[in-house]
């Protein structure tokens, strides 16, 4: 299996950075569903076969880190935190309001594959709490009304 | 290393620096409590079972991971252990099922007996508890998640113990889970022994599961039947209405040369003794058919055949073929009977290694062949040839733990890529079959390793290979079926030069016994050319036929030309192992000893149900030359063993069955003390011998034990400790011949059986275990094929 | 992104550059950038170390051991490599101060990794940093791309005959993987299982070799220690507590926000001046100082001063400086439960009191602050909680029990007030149940 070029660079130059060439397995796991939306059977095997590790092995360091999953999931992850300093300035209407808007649950993709939701620990902006995370972007000091102007911002730019 | 002395509970002790607190524990007796902790494993520090207090220490320690101390002062018992003790069995038990009433583990449970010792058993817990199914990865073995208490024993001993590293874990927190290395199956060498080492009941076996609960089982200590490593294993058996029925095998007890060890077949692959293949009754063939008959009748019918054929063609138109997987005592017994009541040396067996060729090597060499024991703690090990991964499990197990936990060095030599070359220090890939070859570049001809090159492998890396090998202390040298004739002996030579030891391979459970006891046209036990003058010459009453009889081929083509008239096939199948046009036999009176109506019980003449290694006693020599006692344990319906055949053969043919088996206690020439074999007048020598080893006479002529006497006094380098194996122990054997002879051991007889981890001769093919494996992985092969 | 506060009685140190452009190379060069580590480079290892042991910096990441006897622990002489790795994993509910150093400050880490490794004579660092954050990895790896391209790392840095590499390392989700071996572990490539200890991972650490693993804050202060002075540090702080950090202040407050404070600065000014207090028309119930792994302070607690030695006394730690605040709106259960979820989720399962502990009181919290609780659940709890600290296998265990026990002692009437299938009485609404 060949990655798009520029994973493949990255691997290039990762492997060169360490003793062993497993270490490059945490990171790269997380490029490679940032290009294809999850870590896939092929892509397992693969970055197994050029880490000498087994299938099993990789799937072992996968399942243990919770950003990285071998499913694909909606395109837009919404990853809001309800850890306390959120769930101190109402985090959880916050996911009840995501929950409403995009009329999924935790853990669920919306049927056109553009969504998903999910409830996620701290993610480091509890100063500026409400926070959720979008594809990596952080937004923060939530309100259901800047919920909706990203969401329907969303579905806008997916409409043109 | 240097001794550090510690305090435990009060009591001063001195051990080794290093050693690990529990283990200094259990020296003075005082066991800690663990789950995670295995000897020889490496450490985890999960269960927090085995939390004690250590002086100047504000935390409970864990006594696995913490390694003793000068002056250090240790608490093992105390209320605040106790209380964390039970603490964490409360919280194992918070997500345990608490099933035991119709778990397999049920009474051998180490979380039923350790909640039982420090009474965690009313819970506190009263909220719904994580569930999922159980589930089934491979034709051995099941997993019950919710049984699971994640010590990780299973893992690592997969991973670290059996180099297969087919379980991992996965997730985290409390839905880490151990999974299958196929996602929802195995594939691996199912082995077992991660189901053994759970200390619950969360890996079960197939073969075992819910059949039966620990306590209605009978344990019975004995040797594995199948290959020629001679693992130790625990058959655990029961009442049915066959006899006594093997329902489970293990190693309980790990005092046997395998420790921990024991590969599918051991564990396993005892099925076939209640195969439903079995016979159950002698059969006589009538036209064409085979006819139920009493066992009056088929010894009757086989004693007047032998005697028919030797009273019209004479000796040398009878013929026997031994066994691989049939006792010492019976061997020898069998090689006697051919030689002294056939009066013939037409007798051979399916030989796997060059065993004579090695004997004759040693040339007298007292010490000089290394035990199976030897393998596990040798500095280093040449391995040439074979792939014991697959045909000696155990070895390749001895090989991988002492590379691993002593560091052995390992020098690999092997024409293919064979899977210990992992554990190598240094592997050498030489041309195809070149194994001898390279035996002999070692012991002094250069020439000769031209043809082990290749393009990998240089001639200066074949010689370097010597070099370094030439310096290595204490070396164990290993070598398989393909160094045959010469080249083993170059091998030896190179080796003794440095105070080597040996192993020669062969391949099934009593190989090594068959060919010690003699199964040879041209060799008596001991590798004792016949002609040549020995302690059986003097011993036997009757006279040994002085020249070389058959070999099996030969016996094969002299049936094909009617000069053979009459073949003896005790525990055999030629026809199969050999390739052998089955017509060739269809002139000659067959009769042929098994369980199984195989290729060649199918063209017998007469056919005796006959028991198996497992239902009888005796003893078996393991590839390395380690005695060991067999214990029966099963009993099946309608079988007798084959000692008890041969005697009762003799008996019909009118021949003294004193002179063939040195029993009773009177009445007997032998035991007058005056008479005994050619010699009469002399002492009788295995009355004296008895009495020198504290001895009582046998009473029975069907006492295997009376023709172990025998073997023992007179079979060289098996003199050996009786307590000993009594006991259960292994005992080593020196390989000494009689006298110094040629070794004419005719290398092109050799047939190695090519065994792999699932297949076991024609024996396996009758074990629904490994027929199950076998089939799930031909046909996994085939969707792989067919991609 | 994360916008920034200030207060007059910040002392900016770390924060110094914080909003002043010093991603860029140049902007930090004129920002006195790289000028520490060329002054530790003619220091030498061992006077670098004293400066440090000086300075009474102490680590950032939670456990506050003083960094500079964690460096003197290292290996003189090692056959394997020494590495110097700098911990980003940041995870720790309230914490969102080392976010900030990678956003505005990126090369003052890699100058604090660089003095580090040349305190203890290290060839390669790592930046590990989590995997949410994605947008400081890009800007860590174009500092170090920049740095590299100037010649300031890699071969003979500085004319020193020092061969220096620093790498940036993603995580991907576990908090878990902040503990010191676990990050090892991962950034291995493995599962991030905590290592047994000993050996530390000072003497043996990653891929067999010593290492030196600092908070990232820890790392960013070095600059200003080597420039400034030990002493100087030293001073800004209270007796053994040297130097100012980042407290981040979350709750119902008027300003929350990230403050630079001295060590020791009063906990109740923090919240009722530096914050700007409580939000309108909530009343303050209690702080949790340091993270959400210490345990709580109430109201009549908090007049202490946040250093280490102050918050131990006080009952509490000074943890990771994510200075909690509880406002009387919030269920004591509640908040239980979702800490309790929390560590029962990051939990990395290894060990038995741990993996089982987290599940049984998220459980038991669960059915409780549903109105499905007994009696005797508190007690339980408690139980359970007690006897999960301090026989676990990393601190994580005790992270998960700590708290919990003192919200018990603490607030044991608002646990009761749940009892007899009662509704819990802060709960706007029952439905805006449990999501887990
Ligand atoms: C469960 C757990 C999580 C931790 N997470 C972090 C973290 O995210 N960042 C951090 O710097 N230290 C974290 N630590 C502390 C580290 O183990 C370690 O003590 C620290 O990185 C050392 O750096 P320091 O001495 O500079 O504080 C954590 C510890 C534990 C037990
Ligand atoms: S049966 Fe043997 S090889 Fe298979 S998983 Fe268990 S231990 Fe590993
Ligand atoms: S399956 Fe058994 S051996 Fe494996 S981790 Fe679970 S309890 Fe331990
Ligand atoms: S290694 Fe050989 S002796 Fe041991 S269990 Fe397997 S087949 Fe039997
Ligand atoms: S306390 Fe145990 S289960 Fe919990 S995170 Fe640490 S090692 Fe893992
Ligand atoms: S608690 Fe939500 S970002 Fe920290
Ligand atoms: S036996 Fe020591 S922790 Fe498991």
């Amino acid at each position: 299996m060949k990655f798009s070029d520029q994973l493949e660079q990255r691997f290039a130059t990762m492997v060169t950075h360490y003793p062993t060439k497993r270490s490059v397995l945490v990171p790269m796991l997380l490029y490679i569903q940032d290009e294809l939306g999850a870590v896939t059977d092929e892509a397992i095997h693969e970055i197994a076969q050029r880490t000498e590790l087994t299938d099993l092995e990789v799937r072992n360091v996968i399942s243990y880190y919770s950003m990285l999953r071998t499913r694909p999931v909606g395109k837009y992850n919404l990853q809001v935190c309800t850890n306390v300093s959120c769930l101190l300035r109402g985090a959880d209407d916050i996911f009840e309001h995501c929950k409403k808007k995009l009329g999924i649950g935790n853990k669920e993709s919306t049927p056109d594959g553009l969504f998903h939701l999910e409830e996620v620990e701290c993610i480091g902006a509890c100063s500026w709490a409400p926070a959720l995370m979008m594809n990596y972007e952080f937004h923060e000091n939530l309100t259901p009304a800047k919920i909706d102007e990203l969401i329907d911002g969303l579905k806008k730019k997916e409409e043109q | 290393m240097a001794d550090v002395t510690l305090t435990v509970d009060g009591k001063k002790l001195t051990v080794p620096a290093g050693t690990l607190l529990i283990e200094a524990c259990k020296s003075t007796g005082i066991e800690i409590p663990s789950f995670c902790y295995y000897p020889g494993l490496s450490l985890q520090g999960a269960c927090r079972m085995c939390l004690v207090e250590v002086e100047k220490m504000p935390k409970l320690q864990t006594a696995c991971t913490t390694p003793v101390a000068e002056g250090m002062v240790v608490t093992t018992e105390s209320d605040k252990i106790k209380q964390a003790r039970k603490a964490m069995l409360e919280l194992v038990l918070a997500n345990h099922p608490l099933d035991c009433p119709v778990c397999d583990a049920g009474g051998e449970c180490e979380l039923q007996d350790m909640t039982f010792k420090y009474g965690a058993a009313e819970s506190k817990f009263m909220d719904l508890k994580n569930h999922r199914d159980e589930q089934q990865w491979s034709p051995v073995v099941y997993f019950d998640r919710p049984r699971c208490i994640l010590c990780y024993r299973c893992i690592r001993v997969c991973g670290e113990g059996m180099d297969v590293w087919a379980l991992g874990i996965q997730n985290r927190n409390v839905g880490s889970v151990i999974a299958p290395n196929k996602e929802d199956h195995l594939e691996c060498e199912e082995c077992g022994m991660c189901i053994d080492i759970c200390p619950v009941g969360a890996l079960t076996s197939g073969a075992y599961r819910y059949k039966t609960r620990p306590w209605e089982m009978k344990h019975v200590g004995t040797v594995c039947t199948h290959c020629g490593d001679g693992c130790k294993t625990t058959l655990g058996v029961r009442r049915a209405d066959t006899g006594m029925e093997i329902v489970r095998g293990d190693n309980r007890d790990k005092s046997g040369i395998n420790g921990d060890f024991l590969c599918i077949k051991g564990r396993y692959a005892f099925d076939f003794a209640n195969s439903s293949d079995r016979i159950q009754q002698p059969l006589i063939k009538h036209e064409g058919k085979f006819v139920a008959a009493t066992w009056e009748q088929a010894l009757d019918r086989i004693a007047s055949k032998f005697k028919q054929v030797l009273a019209s063609d004479g000796p040398t138109a009878v013929g026997v073929i031994g066994s691989n997987r049939t006792s010492n005592e019976e061997n020898y017994l069998l090689q006697k009977f051919a030689r002294l009541v056939l009066g013939t040396n037409n007798i051979d067996h399916h030989r796997t290694a060059d065993f004579p060729a090695f004997a004759s090597a040693l040339a007298g060499n007292a010490n000089a062949t290394a035990s199976m024991r030897d393998v596990f703690d040798a500095p280093a090990i040449l391995l040439i040839g074979n792939n014991p991964t697959d045909q000696h499990p155990l070895l390749a197990w001895q090989i991988r733990t002492n590379v691993r936990l002593h560091r052995a060095k390992l020098y690999v030599v092997n024409s293919y890529p064979i899977k210990l070359r992992r554990q190598a220090a240094a592997f050498a890939q030489i041309a195809s079959g070149s194994e001898g070859s390279v035996a002999q570049f070692l012991g002094g001809n250069d020439a000769a390793g031209d043809a082990a090159v290749t393009p990998q492998f240089s001639r200066e890396a074949l010689s370097q290979l010597r070099d370094e090998l030439k310096n290595e202390k204490d070396l164990v040298v290993i070598f398989g079926s393909e160094l045959r004739g010469n080249d083993v002996t170059a091998l030896v030579n190179f080796g003794l030069a440095q105070g080597a030891k040996f192993i020669c391979l062969g391949d099934y459970a009593n190989s090594r016994g068959a060919a010690d006891m003699g199964l040879y046209p041209d060799m008596l036990p001991g590798y004792a050319p016949v002609a040549s003058a020995t302690s059986f010459h003097e011993d036997w009453v009757d006279e040994i036929p002085k020249s070389p009889g058959l070999d099996l081929l030969q016996m094969v083509d002299a049936a094909k030309e009617g000069k053979l008239k009459a073949l003896y096939v005790v525990g055999s199948n030629p026809i199969a192992r050999y390739n052998v046009d089955p017509f060739a036999l269809s002139k000659a009176f067959v009769v042929v000893q098994d369980m199984f109506l195989t290729e060649t019980a199918s063209i017998a003449d007469v056919v005796l149900p006959i028991a198996n290694a497992y239902e009888k006693g005796g003893t078996f020599t393991n590839t390395c030359g380690d005695v060991q006692m067999l214990k029966k344990a099963g009993e099946f319906a309608g079988v007798r063993n084959d000692f008890e055949c041969i005697v009762r053969i003799a008996d019909r043919m009118g021949y003294d069955v004193h002179k063939l088996v040195p029993f009773g206690g009177g009445g007997t020439r032998a035991d007058m003390g005056q008479s005994r074999g050619a010699q009469s007048g002399e002492a009788d020598r295995h009355a004296v011998w008895l009495a020198e080893h504290n001895l009582e006479p046998k009473m029975s002529p069907y006492d295997p034990t009376a023709m172990l006497d025998e073997i023992q006094r007179l079979v060289p380098g098996y003199d050996i400790s009786r307590l000993g194996l009594l006991s259960g122990h292994d005992e080593h054997t020196q390989l000494v011949q009689i006298t110094g002879a040629t070794g004419s051991g005719h290398p092109e007889l050799v047939l190695p059986s090519n065994d792999t981890l699932f297949t076991s001769g024609t024996l396996g093919r009758y074990s629904p275990t490994l027929n199950s494996v076998m089939e799930r992985y031909s046909t996994t092969a085939a969707q792989v094929a067919g991609d | 992104m994360a916008y920034l506060v200030s207060h007059p009685d910040e002392v900016k140190v770390v924060s110094k550059r914080f909003g002043m452009g010093a991603t860029h190379l140049d902007r930090y060069l004129e920002l006195d950038g790289y000028k520490a580590v060329q002054k530790a480079i003619s220091m030498g290892a061992d006077a670098i170390i004293n400066e440090v042991k000086t300075s009474n910096l102490r680590g950032r990441g939670g456990a506050g051991f003083p960094t500079g006897l964690k460096w003197s622990f290292v290996p003189k002489q090692s056959a394997k490599p020494k590495y110097v790795l700098c911990n980003g994993d940041e995870s720790e509910p309230g914490t969102c101060k080392d976010r900030l150093i990678f956003e505005h400050d990126p090369h003052a880490v890699i100058e604090g990794v660089m003095i580090a490794a040349l305190a203890v004579g290290a060839k390669s660092g790592y930046i590990y940093l989590r995997g949410e954050y994605r947008y400081l990895l890009e800007i860590m790896e174009k500092a170090v791309a920049d740095a590299y391209a100037r010649g300031f790392i890699g071969k003979n840095i500085f004319g020193s005959g020092v061969d220096l590499d620093i790498f940036t390392h993603s995580g991907a989700g576990a908090y878990e993987v902040g503990e010191e071996s676990a990050l090892m572990e991962s950034l291995e490539g493995k599962r991030g299982i905590p290592r047994i200890r000993p050996p530390f991972p000072a003497v043996v650490g990653l891929w067999g070799g010593p290492t030196v693993i600092n908070n990232a804050e820890t790392l960013a202060s070095v600059p200003h220690i080597i420039l400034g002075g030990g002493e100087w540090f030293a001073n800004l702080g209270t007796p053994r507590n040297g130097g100012t950090r980042l407290f981040c202040m979350s709750g119902e407050l008027e300003r929350p926000g990230v403050y630079e404070l001295p060590m020791g600065y009063n906990l109740k000014k923090m919240i009722y001046d530096v914050s700007g207090g409580m939000t309108k028309g909530k009343n303050l119930k209690g702080v949790v100082p340091g993270g959400s792994s210490v345990q709580i302070l109430t109201p009549d607690e908090i007049d202490v001063a946040m250093d280490f030695d102050s918050m131990m006394k006080a009952g509490s730690m000074l943890g990771s400086g994510g200075v909690i605040v509880l406002d009387d709106q919030m269920c004591i259960v509640r908040f239980a439960l979702r800490v309790t979820k929390f560590y029962q989720h990051e939990s990395c399962g290894w060990c038995i009191p741990c993996r089982e502990g987290t599940d049984w009181m998220k459980k038991t919290l669960t059915r409780f602050h549903a109105g499905g609780g007994v009696a005797k659940d508190i007690d339980n709890l408690k139980y359970l909680a007690e006897n999960m600290l301090g026989r676990t296998f990393c601190p994580l265990g005790d992270a998960a029990a700590m708290p919990v026990i003192s919200y018990i002692q603490k607030f044991r009437k608002e646990f009761e007030d749940h009892l007899d299938g009662k509704p819990c009485p802060y709960e706007k609404a029952a439905e805006a149940a449990l999501v887990s």
